[in-house]
Parts: structure tokens; C-alpha cells; sequence
């Protein structure tokens, strides 16, 4: 295995080490096959309380809470998350509590399900709208920097703060057709 | 059918180091007019939230009980939130809901609840340690056993008469309202 694929297996355990120097204590997900990898770690910390989200709306007002009480919280979700998210936005902005979500993309590269696109494809512009920073990473050596950036300025600054982690980082889903 | 600003005075009657999340709409004016304390945190939309921001605030503070004020059209926004509270058991969670039956600030339209559908169900269902209607102003001394004396999860589902009452508006800015709670966590509780 070379240095390239060796980094693109362990971005999920780069993500995790930044969630641990960032003090993140709350990660809220909904299951996506691309975050399998980032959600075992969490749950197997001991330190992080994971918590199984119905909705990714739920996320939001599990952030805000955290924030309230003197943690730290992320949220994981697929992009198709994103839209259920759009009206309880409105909490985190509207009360300035840092906000760090990472979405994994579908619908743009190599997608095999036409139902992931219309969401897909405006994930990134529908979380500008509701005011989040948004951070694409494309290449697995890229995770490390960014992700420790979008920590500092969510948590020291407050802000509503979005990495998005595209279908090409992620690899193809695999379809039985 | 239980006065649901007398029911709320009462439960909020020496809370101690109890903090407090509230839904939106009428829930919250009963709230403030009972007890309008830096450790209330008022939600005025992000509706169907307010059970969640109750569980991310007992997780972080594991040592103080959280009780979740909120009204029946809010809960049903957000009943997924009661599984989600289910599978993580909080010890130091109560939900407490007003249920009037009625969607009261868009002008008393029915909820879902007023053709039976059943909240304490719901609850139990989703594993809440102990959920329980209360109809009797005669009954309020056990739900204030149970949101101070009790492990949760709790579900506390107040049946109060559909009234319109004086509005008792809290602040409504986010960013004091968030800082009035965090200062007040922070400075250790109660008000002198």
C-alpha cells in the first residue's frame, strides 16, 4: 500500500484525533456508510457521548444544548441531512453557539442513485444560505489541516461551521446491479 | 383538567439548582410568569427542538437535573427525539408536557392528541424510565416527586384545560438568552 492509500483509509482516524484535541466531549450522527469508520471511533471513546439521531434536525438542538452546559459538540451526516437541518439552523444562529457539522456528499461523483442528486447538489450553497463556513476537502491530505482549522474557528469564534467530505474522498458505494 | 400556569408554579416552586429548557409558545409564558430565573432557557422557534437541547444539556451537565417544558404541537414536531432519548437513558432528563390538546398560538386549531393520540404511550414505548398523565391538581405533589426525586428518563404528560391566558413574555434575543444561562451555570446556580 502506498503513502496516498494509506492516508485515504485513515481520515476517519484523522478526524477523530481532532475531536479529541478540540475537547469534543458529543457526537450526534445519523449512520452513512462513509462515516462507519468516525462513528465506530466515537463510540468506542468513552470520553464522547455518541448519540443515535432519528433525524439530523435533532443534531442542532443536541449542539445547542451541549453549548448551554459547557461542552463541545459535532454532528455526522449524510448530505441528504442537510435539508432536514434548514429550519432548526435557526437556533444555533440566532443564539451564536458554535455549530460543527461534516457531511458526507452524495450525488455528485460516480453516483449511482438519481434520488441523492437534487439534495447533493445543493448541499454546499443551501449551508451558505443559512450562514455556516463552508470547508470542501477533496484529497485525504488535506483532512488534517482543515478539519483542525474548522474546529478552532467554530469553537473560539463561534460560528456556524460546515466540512464537507466529497463523494471522490469518501470512495464509490457499492451497488449489487 | 389541571390549570396549566398554577401546575407550572408549583412544579417550579423551590427548584433549587434545577435548570430549565422551554418550547415554544405558551409553555414558555407559563414558565416565565412562574419563575423567569437565568436558569430558564427559552426557545421561540427552532420548533421541535426543545427535547433535544434538553438531552445535549443533561449530558454535558450530568450532576444537575434538566427539565424539559414544551407543549403538545411542539412535542409532536420532535417525537423522534423521545427514541433518540431512549436509547441514552438520561438519569437527570424530564420531559415535562402541557398538552391542551390545541395548537394555542395560531388560533386553537386541534393537535394531534385531541383525537387520542396517546403522548405517555409514546414515551413508554421509547423506554422512558417512568411516564405518567396527570389530570388532578390533587396529583401535583407526585409529578414534583417525580421531576426532583425520580432517574430518568421522565415523561411528565400534564393534561391543562385549553385556555388563552395573559401572555407572559420572556426575553426573546438568542445570544442573551444563551448568555444569561451559561453566566448563570457558571456563577453556580440560584438567584441571591
Amino acid at each position: 500500500m502506498n503513502l496516498a492509500e494509506r492516508s485515504a483509509l485513515d481520515w476517519p482516524d484523522v478526524i477523530y484525533s481532532n475531536f479529541r484535541r478540540a475537547g469534543i466531549r458529543q457526537v450526534g450522527y445519523v449512520p452513512d456508510a462513509g462515516l462507519s469508520r468516525l462513528i465506530q471511533l466515537c463510540q468506542s471513546d468513552p470520553e464522547i457521548a455518541d448519540v443515535l439521531l432519528t433525524t439530523e434536525e435533532e443534531g442542532i438542538g443536541l449542539v445547542a444544548g451541549a453549548a448551554l452546559g459547557g461542552q463541545r459538540a459535532a454532528i455526522l451526516m449524510q448530505s441528504s441531512g442537510v435539508g432536514n437541518c434548514v429550519n432548526m439552523f435557526s437556533l444555533v444562529k440566532q443564539c451564536r453557539l458554535p455549530c460543527l457539522i461534516f457531511v458526507t456528499m452524495r450525488g455528485e461523483y460516480a453516483e449511482f442513485n438519481p434520488w441523492q442528486v437534487p439534495m447533493g447538489s445543493i448541499t454546499d450553497a443551501c449551508l451558505r444560505l443559512c450562514g455556516f463556513l463552508v470547508y470542501r476537502i477533496e484529497k485525504a491530505e488535506d483532512v488534517a489541516d482543515v478539519v483542525a482549522a474548522a474546529c478552532d474557528i467554530s469553537f473560539d469564534s463561534n460560528q456556524l461551521v460546515a466540512i464537507i467530505l466529497s463523494q471522490r474522498l469518501i470512495g464509490r458505494k457499492r451497488w449489487n446491479n | 383538567m389541571l390549570h396549566r400556569r398554577e401546575f407550572v408554579k408549583q412544579l417550579l416552586f423551590e427548584r433549587g439548582d434545577l435548570l430549565v429548557i422551554c418550547g415554544l409558545g405558551t409553555p414558555a409564558y407559563d414558565v416565565a410568569a412562574a419563575d423567569d430565573d437565568g436558569s430558564n432557557f427559552y426557545l421561540w422557534g427552532a420548533m421541535g427542538s426543545a427535547s433535544m437541547v434538553g438531552l445535549g444539556l443533561a449530558l454535558a451537565q450530568p450532576d444537575r437535573r434538566v427539565a424539559v417544558f414544551t407543549g403538545d404541537g411542539e412535542m409532536l414536531m420532535g417525537l423522534g427525539s423521545l427514541a433518540t432519548i431512549g436509547v441514552k437513558q438520561p438519569p437527570n432528563l424530564a420531559i415535562v408536557v402541557l398538552d391542551n390538546q390545541h395548537y394555542g398560538e395560531t388560533g386553537m386549531q386541534p393537535s394531534h392528541t385531541h383525537s387520542g393520540v396517546g403522548l405517555v404511550d409514546v414515551a413508554l414505548g421509547c423506554r422512558f424510565k417512568q411516564a405518567r398523565s396527570f389530570e388532578k391538581a390533587e396529583e401535583t405533589a407526585l409529578a414534583r416527586e417525580m421531576l426532583y426525586s425520580r432517574p430518568g428518563p421522565l415523561f411528565i404528560h400534564a393534561q391543562v384545560a385549553a385556555q388563552q391566558l395573559a401572555q407572559v413574555l420572556p426575553e426573546r434575543d438568542g445570544v442573551i438568552l444563551a448568555r444569561n444561562f451559561t453566566d448563570r451555570l457558571r456563577t453556580g446556580g440560584r438567584k441571591s
